[in-house]
Protein backbone atom coordinates (compact mmCIF):
# COMPACT_ATOMS: atom_id res chain seq x y z
CA UNK A 1 0.00 0.00 0.00
CA UNK A 2 1.05 3.65 -0.95
CA UNK A 3 2.29 5.29 2.35
CA UNK A 4 2.70 9.07 3.17
CA UNK A 5 6.12 9.82 3.57
CA UNK A 6 5.60 11.56 7.19
CA UNK A 7 4.77 7.42 8.08
CA UNK A 8 8.05 6.15 8.44
CA UNK A 9 7.96 3.78 11.11
CA UNK A 10 9.53 0.36 9.50
CA UNK A 11 11.37 2.02 7.05
CA UNK A 12 14.68 0.16 6.01
CA UNK A 13 17.75 1.38 6.14
CA UNK A 14 21.42 1.34 7.13
CA UNK A 15 22.01 4.91 8.68
CA UNK A 16 22.63 5.09 12.52
CA UNK A 17 19.95 6.76 14.42
CA UNK A 18 20.84 10.40 15.34
CA UNK A 19 20.06 10.69 19.07
CA UNK A 20 22.04 13.71 19.19
CA UNK A 21 20.59 17.00 20.61
CA UNK A 22 20.87 20.69 20.16
CA UNK A 23 20.30 23.48 21.97
CA UNK A 24 16.97 24.98 21.04
CA UNK A 25 17.20 28.11 19.20
CA UNK A 26 15.30 31.19 20.46
CA UNK A 27 12.68 31.26 17.76
CA UNK A 28 12.05 27.33 18.42
CA UNK A 29 11.66 27.85 22.29
CA UNK A 30 8.99 30.76 20.72
CA UNK A 31 6.97 28.35 18.22
CA UNK A 32 6.31 25.77 21.39
CA UNK A 33 5.00 28.66 23.49
CA UNK A 34 2.81 29.80 20.40
CA UNK A 35 1.27 26.20 19.57
CA UNK A 36 1.16 26.00 23.18
CA UNK A 37 -1.40 29.23 23.66
CA UNK A 38 -3.12 28.00 20.26
CA UNK A 39 -4.14 24.77 22.08
CA UNK A 40 -5.07 26.41 25.22
CA UNK A 41 -7.27 29.18 23.57
CA UNK A 42 -8.96 26.70 21.46
CA UNK A 43 -7.62 27.47 17.68
CA UNK A 44 -5.67 24.53 16.92
CA UNK A 45 -5.75 21.59 18.34
CA UNK A 46 -2.87 18.41 18.22
CA UNK A 47 -4.99 16.55 15.64
CA UNK A 48 -5.17 19.53 13.31
CA UNK A 49 -1.30 20.37 13.48
CA UNK A 50 -0.60 16.88 12.57
CA UNK A 51 -2.92 17.37 9.60
CA UNK A 52 -1.62 20.22 8.43
CA UNK A 53 2.09 18.72 9.02
CA UNK A 54 0.90 15.77 6.38
CA UNK A 55 0.17 18.56 3.63
CA UNK A 56 3.10 19.57 3.01
CA UNK A 57 4.81 19.00 -0.08
CA UNK A 58 7.56 15.37 0.22
CA UNK A 59 10.29 17.45 -0.27
CA UNK A 60 9.40 20.24 1.88
CA UNK A 61 8.56 18.05 4.12
CA UNK A 62 11.73 16.15 4.23
CA UNK A 63 13.90 19.52 4.22
CA UNK A 64 11.69 21.29 7.26
CA UNK A 65 13.24 20.83 10.79
CA UNK A 66 10.82 19.80 13.55
CA UNK A 67 9.80 23.20 14.56
CA UNK A 68 9.64 24.57 10.95
CA UNK A 69 6.80 22.01 10.94
CA UNK A 70 4.85 22.81 13.16
CA UNK A 71 4.99 26.45 12.12
CA UNK A 72 3.51 25.55 8.75
CA UNK A 73 1.21 23.99 10.35
CA UNK A 74 0.34 26.86 12.19
CA UNK A 75 0.02 29.25 8.98
CA UNK A 76 -2.54 26.47 7.25
CA UNK A 77 -4.76 25.76 9.76
CA UNK A 78 -4.71 29.79 11.21
CA UNK A 79 -5.74 30.58 7.30
CA UNK A 80 -8.45 27.90 7.00
CA UNK A 81 -10.20 29.95 10.05
CA UNK A 82 -9.69 33.09 9.11
CA UNK A 83 -7.41 33.97 12.44
CA UNK A 84 -4.50 34.83 9.30
CA UNK A 85 -5.48 36.75 6.63
CA UNK A 86 -4.43 35.65 2.65
CA UNK A 87 -0.33 37.48 2.58
CA UNK A 88 -0.60 38.56 6.12
CA UNK A 89 2.18 36.91 7.36
CA UNK A 90 4.16 37.67 4.63
CA UNK A 91 3.03 41.21 4.61
CA UNK A 92 4.40 41.70 8.52
CA UNK A 93 7.40 39.77 7.56
CA UNK A 94 8.41 42.06 4.62
CA UNK A 95 7.07 45.25 6.94
CA UNK B 1 -17.16 -4.60 18.74
CA UNK B 2 -15.09 -4.21 21.83
CA UNK B 3 -11.47 -6.71 22.21
CA UNK B 4 -10.42 -8.35 25.54
CA UNK B 5 -6.54 -8.56 26.39
CA UNK B 6 -5.27 -11.94 24.62
CA UNK B 7 -7.16 -11.54 21.66
CA UNK B 8 -5.95 -12.07 17.92
CA UNK B 9 -6.67 -8.77 15.90
CA UNK B 10 -6.09 -8.07 12.88
CA UNK B 11 -4.85 -4.18 11.48
CA UNK B 12 -7.30 -3.01 8.64
CA UNK B 13 -5.36 -2.35 5.49
CA UNK B 14 -7.77 0.10 3.86
CA UNK B 15 -6.80 2.98 1.87
CA UNK B 16 -7.62 5.92 3.91
CA UNK B 17 -6.02 9.41 2.64
CA UNK B 18 -6.75 11.50 5.39
CA UNK B 19 -5.38 12.09 8.55
CA UNK B 20 -5.13 9.06 10.75
CA UNK B 21 -2.81 7.21 13.47
CA UNK B 22 -2.32 3.70 12.70
CA UNK B 23 1.03 3.58 11.25
CA UNK B 24 1.68 2.29 7.29
CA UNK B 25 3.75 -0.77 8.86
CA UNK B 26 1.34 -2.57 10.97
CA UNK B 27 -1.94 -2.22 8.25
CA UNK B 28 -2.72 -5.74 7.66
CA UNK B 29 -0.68 -7.52 10.24
CA UNK B 30 -2.09 -9.51 13.02
CA UNK B 31 -1.17 -8.94 16.78
CA UNK B 32 -2.64 -9.53 20.18
CA UNK B 33 -4.71 -7.18 22.42
CA UNK B 34 -1.83 -6.19 25.44
CA UNK B 35 -4.48 -4.08 26.90
CA UNK B 36 -7.66 -1.28 26.77
CA UNK B 37 -6.11 2.46 27.25
CA UNK B 38 -9.02 4.12 27.58
CA UNK B 39 -11.42 5.69 24.89
CA UNK B 40 -10.53 9.10 23.35
CA UNK B 41 -11.97 11.75 20.39
CA UNK B 42 -11.23 10.76 17.21
CA UNK B 43 -8.52 12.20 15.47
CA UNK B 44 -9.39 11.46 12.09
CA UNK B 45 -12.29 13.99 12.42
CA UNK B 46 -11.09 16.01 15.30
CA UNK B 47 -8.08 16.77 12.77
CA UNK B 48 -11.05 18.83 10.66
CA UNK B 49 -12.21 21.52 13.01
CA UNK B 50 -14.74 19.00 14.58
CA UNK B 51 -15.21 17.37 17.47
CA UNK B 52 -13.95 13.93 17.13
CA UNK B 53 -16.70 12.92 19.38
CA UNK B 54 -18.09 10.08 19.69
CA UNK B 55 -15.10 8.69 21.44
CA UNK B 56 -13.21 5.38 20.34
CA UNK B 57 -11.48 2.76 22.36
CA UNK B 58 -8.11 2.71 21.99
CA UNK B 59 -6.18 -0.43 22.24
CA UNK B 60 -2.79 -0.87 22.91
CA UNK B 61 -1.43 -4.41 20.69
CA UNK B 62 1.33 -6.07 21.13
CA UNK B 63 2.94 -7.56 17.60
CA UNK B 64 6.42 -9.89 17.05
CA UNK B 65 8.13 -7.86 14.93
CA UNK B 66 8.70 -10.88 12.69
CA UNK B 67 4.81 -10.61 11.51
CA UNK B 68 5.66 -6.96 11.19
CA UNK B 69 9.28 -5.92 9.85
CA UNK B 70 11.50 -7.32 7.03
CA UNK B 71 13.99 -8.07 9.29
CA UNK B 72 12.88 -9.97 12.09
CA UNK B 73 14.31 -9.60 15.02
CA UNK B 74 11.95 -11.55 17.85
CA UNK B 75 11.41 -8.00 19.49
CA UNK B 76 7.91 -7.57 20.08
CA UNK B 77 6.66 -4.42 18.75
CA UNK B 78 3.61 -2.65 20.95
CA UNK B 79 1.46 0.23 19.05
CA UNK B 80 -1.75 1.84 20.00
CA UNK B 81 -4.68 1.25 17.54
CA UNK B 82 -8.17 2.33 17.47
CA UNK B 83 -10.84 0.18 17.32
CA UNK B 84 -12.03 1.01 14.14
CA UNK B 85 -9.13 -0.08 12.62
CA UNK B 86 -9.26 -3.91 13.89
CA UNK B 87 -11.00 -7.01 12.89
CA UNK B 88 -11.03 -9.83 15.27
CA UNK B 89 -8.36 -12.06 13.59
CA UNK B 90 -8.78 -16.36 14.12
Amino acid sequence: MERAGHDRGGWPTEQPIDRSEHELADWELRTDALIGALSAHGLMNVDEMRRGIESMAPDEYERASYYERWLYAAEVVLAEKGVLAEGELDARVAG
Amino acid sequence: MSFTPGQRVRVSDRAHRGHHRTPGYVKGSIGVIERTQGEFTNPETRAYGQSGLPERALYLVRFESKDVLEAASGDRIYVDVFEHWLDEAR
